[in-house]
């Protein structure tokens, strides 16, 4: 029987992470994926010749600059370009585009408000300070408040600490934040509604909430925590896309000692008396290990690759409890040509090289929530596009485009219909949507690709869909994810880890799940 | 009055900042449009056009011309055989540099040598009874810089010769009907070229080249993604990084050329068959007597001691990248002084904040921790950093 110091079970980004770490740090380390690519949720695929689509998931911004320091990723391709430009249109002709100028920005702003030019100056320097305060917590391990162990208290001690040591503007702010929502905090801002149904977007994105739930803060807050560059909040494309993150991060683990085995799946995790002691493939080939970590979501990290009988009741339990709901899904299209959108039909499509926020009001995307909570999908869905390849070429054809949208609301479960029979009408739906912004869209359409909530389970198995491994609610964040007293990468099992995005910090391509794991594991060890 | 150069009236249209800097005596993009890093990525990822036709640029020519450079320039020209270019440099007596430039070599008794500032009484004064015509062509031919891992595939559709154009080779062609002299040359470290041709033709050379490129993701690039392209690869920028001896007012603005990092232009020189050149004798003694005051190196600044000054100051860590061309003290272990950075920038794709500066020779060896001093909070703060070879950025495909 094969055998190694540790098996990370997954090969996405935190699966790659971690096994980069423990490799780096001495471990013999087999990291096993079921599909035939690397990269779970971050892969780039070329679904028509010349055209590469990210499938799921395709921006940057969470990762933890460490990861890049720390695994070397520059040596082996690393390469974040910039989305130089964020458009928000409406359609009725007015619109907000945002360039590398921070005054033209606030010019643009003035255009529609004058009100919120320096309001929107307070803003990012109020979020930029919560989102300072909170950044260290992302590369910790979460003390856990149910132990006596000194060492834990003393470390809910720090944290009580670092925000007893904020202003209280700050401190208000980020409790506002991680209990409220979205449109209570920008009310406080603003007063366009362009302008907030474009920053309320990042508080629904992946979520199950709307911008008026409370929650939303706390999902606008953590995707205000990413940074590009040392930009605050600020999202980069990657070279060849997410898929093309992901190919370097499987160079670097190999680099320092890794080996990744394609079309693995792994049937369960084996274990004699409490202990781990390896993984069995689905084709029946057993490899032992001391060290198991699985990189897939909590239902099947708890419920799946072990048996729920090896587990505390309360455990079990708490897994079953943990919400999934997604609501998201991607529509993909290749494109002959850039879309016109009429106003600026003079321009050269600079303001596609970034971000395309179709959200122009708050009503807009509570209106698209109101369907989603009652069992449909959103009839003027919520998106969030990007024409990739306006910022690196290699994506498609010369003059021809790959477009990326991501769609909210399309809920798991639907109310007397499913996903197979709905994924071309939400397609047609997406489609419709672009046509009312850009006129003659329909025609520049060479391949579409939808992929529902039910997609993204079948295919990269995260539980119904949900991007984050578990929504990034409250009551499952911090010592809580993915339950009460297991948020420190261990599980009941020893020597079976987790290290997924349904462990602290959560979702998006961050990484800090798998490197959090990673020194876990390694201190366990060397103790 | 300022001029303007051949390819004005296109890079005009297509500047939408409506600014321009001035350089050697011409307008000069710093940047086409809001974002100078995009362009830089252009450069990185596609492909980049830059006008660079304000250098300077002398036509040597006649029997002689080759005998009068190998004397004139530090660098063997005789080692470049017709259809090749090499970099090369100046001195004066004292073994001090003068310039830097690229020669090309187009025929046996044909040479264009261009530079940053003028040359042609330091070149002229010194032809004496050699058979050497020297001409200022620097208004006669424009050129444009194609960069990125793009431009060959690119520029070979027009100019089939360049596929497998060597660096630093020459070639000719047609663009747009027009002749056209292509070189693997350029100021990136990426794969390159520039693209050589006479005024009345720059118009027509420019629209074929820019219509043949459209849906390719070339952008034009301006002198800001430039200078960030030109720290990651090493090239060092007159009169920041070093400056002219001619010109200078003491030593501690004069530089060798050693010093500045260019001793492989000189492997062989003790044992050559004495060609005499002007700085020769200084020259040897220096690599000699190991003399040199300074070796020109990268530093990568070590990012988690540069994120713990700041975040202590309870600031964002800023990563700004746009060079920063002023004197940066640099440290030693023991905290002396041992040397100082000219450039600094955050470099985007090494991720790191990074620095062309001299260090004592002692502590040029890629790996030596040093110091450099930033200012933070309005006082200064030494930061860990590490000596790197340079260039710190060098793709495979810049020579392959």
């Amino acid at each position: 029987m094969d055998r190694y110091d540790a098996i990370v079970i997954g090969g996405g980004h935190n699966g790659l992470v971690n096994g980069a770490y423990l490799a780096k740090g001495g471990l013999k380390t087999l990291i096993l994926e079921r599909r035939h690519l690397v990269g779970g949720a971050a892969i780039t695929e070329e679904l028509q010749p010349g055209f590469w689509f990210t499938t799921f998931s395709y921006a940057l911004s969470l990762l933890r600059p460490q990861i890049i320091h720390e695994l070397e990723l520059p040596k082996h391709g690393f390469m974040p370009l910039l989305m130089s430009s964020k458009f928000a249109p409406t359609p009725g002709g007015e619109y907000l585009w945002f360039t590398q100028d921070h005054d033209e920005n606030l010019r643009e702003i003035a255009r529609i408000s004058p009100h919120d030019a320096d309001a929107y100056e307070q803003y990012g320097h109020d979020m930029d300070r919560v989102c300072q305060a909170l950044k260290p917590l992302l590369d910790m391990v979460p003390p856990d408040p149910f132990s006596d162990d000194p060492e834990e208290l003393l470390a809910l001690a720090g944290i009580g600490s670092r925000f007893r040591k904020l202003d209280k503007r700050t401190f208000h702010n980020a409790i506002r934040l991680l209990t409220g929502s979205t449109a209570d905090f920008l009310d406080d801002y603003f007063e366009s509604d362009l302008l907030k149904g474009w920053i309320a977007s990042s508080g629904i994105i992946g979520s199950k909430v709307g911008p008026r739930s409370a929650g939303s803060g706390l999902v606008l807050l953590f995707h205000s925590l990413g940074e590009h560059d040392g930009s605050f909040g600020t999202w980069a494309f990657h070279k060849g896309g997410n898929g093309g993150f992901t190919q370097v991060l499987a160079r670097a683990a190999e680099a320092f000692g890794a080996e990744i085995r394609l079309d693995a799946p792994v049937a369960r995790v084996l274990t004699r008396d409490g202990q781990a002691t390896g993984v069995a493939l689905e084709d029946g080939t057993e490899i032992a290990a001391d060290v198991v970590v699985s990189a897939l979501d909590p239902r099947r990290t708890f419920l799946e690759l072990v048996e729920p009988r090896e587990l505390p009741d309360d455990l079990v339990t708490d897994i079953g409890r943990l919400k999934f709901q997604g609501t998201s899904s991607k529509v993909n299209f290749a494109l002959s040509g850039l879309p016109v959108y009429p106003p600026l039909a003079d321009r050269n499509g600079e303001m596609f090289r970034g971000f395309l926020n179709i959200g122009p009001s708050m009503d807009y995307l509570e209106r698209a929530f109101d369907d989603a909570k009652y069992g449909w999908y959103s009839q003027e869905p919520y998106i969030d596009a990007a024409i990739q390849s306006t910022i690196d070429p290699d994506m498609a054809p010369p003059g021809k485009h790959v477009m990326s949208c991501f769609i909210q609301y399309t809920p798991y479960r639907l109310r007397e219909s499913d996903w197979d029979a709905e994924r071309e009408r939400l397609g047609d739906t997406v489609q419709a949507t672009l046509e009312r912004y850009f006129p003659g869209f329909g025609d520049l359409v060479l391949h579409r690709e939808v992929v529902t909530p039910l997609d993204i389970e079948r295919t990269i198995g995260l539980s119904e869909g949900n991007i984050f491994a578990g929504e990034l609610a409250a009551p499952q964040m911090f010592f809580l994810r993915p339950a009460p007293g297991w948020s420190q990468y261990r599980t009941p099992i020893a020597g079976y880890y987790q290290c997924g995005s349904g462990t602290h910090p959560g979702g998006c391509v961050m990484g800090a799940p798998g490197r959090n794991a990673a020194g876990q594991i390694l201190r366990d060890r060397s103790r | 009055m300022i001029l303007t150069t051949p390819f004005h009236e296109r890079t005009s249209a297509l500047n939408e900042t409506g600014l321009w800097n001035h350089w050697a005596g011409h307008l000069s993009a710093n940047r086409f449009q809001i974002s100078d890093k995009f362009e830089y990525f252009a450069v990185r990822n596609a492909a980049g056009i830059f006008d660079t036709s304000p250098l300077f640029k002398y036509r040597i020519s006649g029997a002689d011309a080759e005998r009068f450079l190998s004397g004139i320039l530090a660098r063997d020209v005789r080692a470049c055989p017709p259809n090749a270019a090499q970099y090369t440099t100046w001195l004066d007596e004292r073994g001090f540099v003068l310039e830097d430039g690229v020669i090309q070599r187009r025929g046996p008794d044909e040479y264009l040598l261009t530079s940053a500032e003028p040359n042609y009484s330091y070149l002229a004064d010194r032809v004496g009874r050699l058979g050497v015509a020297i001409e200022d062509v620097s208004l006669g031919i424009g050129a444009l810089a194609i960069q990125g891992p793009r431009s060959r595939d690119l520029l070979s559709r027009l100019v089939p010769s360049v596929e497998q154009l060597p660096f630093f080779g020459i070639t000719t062609g047609s663009i747009g009907s027009r002749p056209v002299t292509v070189s693997r040359t350029g100021y990136t470290g990426d794969l390159g070229y520039e693209i050589w041709v006479d005024t009345p033709d720059a118009i027509a050379v420019w629209d074929a080249l820019w219509d043949s490129v459209d849906g390719y993701g070339v952008l034009p690039y301006g002198l800001a993604a430039l200078r960030m392209l030109r720290i990651e690869a090493g090239l060092l920028l007159l009169p920041v990084d070093f400056g002219n001896s001619r010109f200078a007012f003491n030593d501690a603005h004069r530089s060798t050329p050693i010093e500045l990092g260019w001793s492989w232009m000189f492997k062989g020189l003790a044992d050559d068959d004495g060609r005499p050149f002007i700085g020769r004798s200084a020259l040897l003694k220096e690599m000699a007597t190991k003399s040199s005051r300074w070796r020109m190196a990268g530093l990568v600044v070590d990012w988690e001691d540069y994120d713990r000054v700041y975040q202590e100051a309870g600031l964002i860590p800023p990563k700004e990248h746009t060079p920063i061309h002023e004197d940066w003290m640099v440290y030693d272990d023991d905290r002396q002084r041992v040397g100082y950075a000219t450039s600094f920038m955050y470099s985007p794709i090494l991720q790191r904040h990074v620095a062309l500066a001299r260090v004592r020779p002692e502590l040029a060896k890629p790996g030596t921790r040093v110091f450099l001093e930033f200012t933070v909070d309005h006082r200064y703060q030494q930061v860990a950093a590490h000596v790197a070879r340079l260039p710190l950025y060098n793709p495979e495909r810049k020579m392959a």
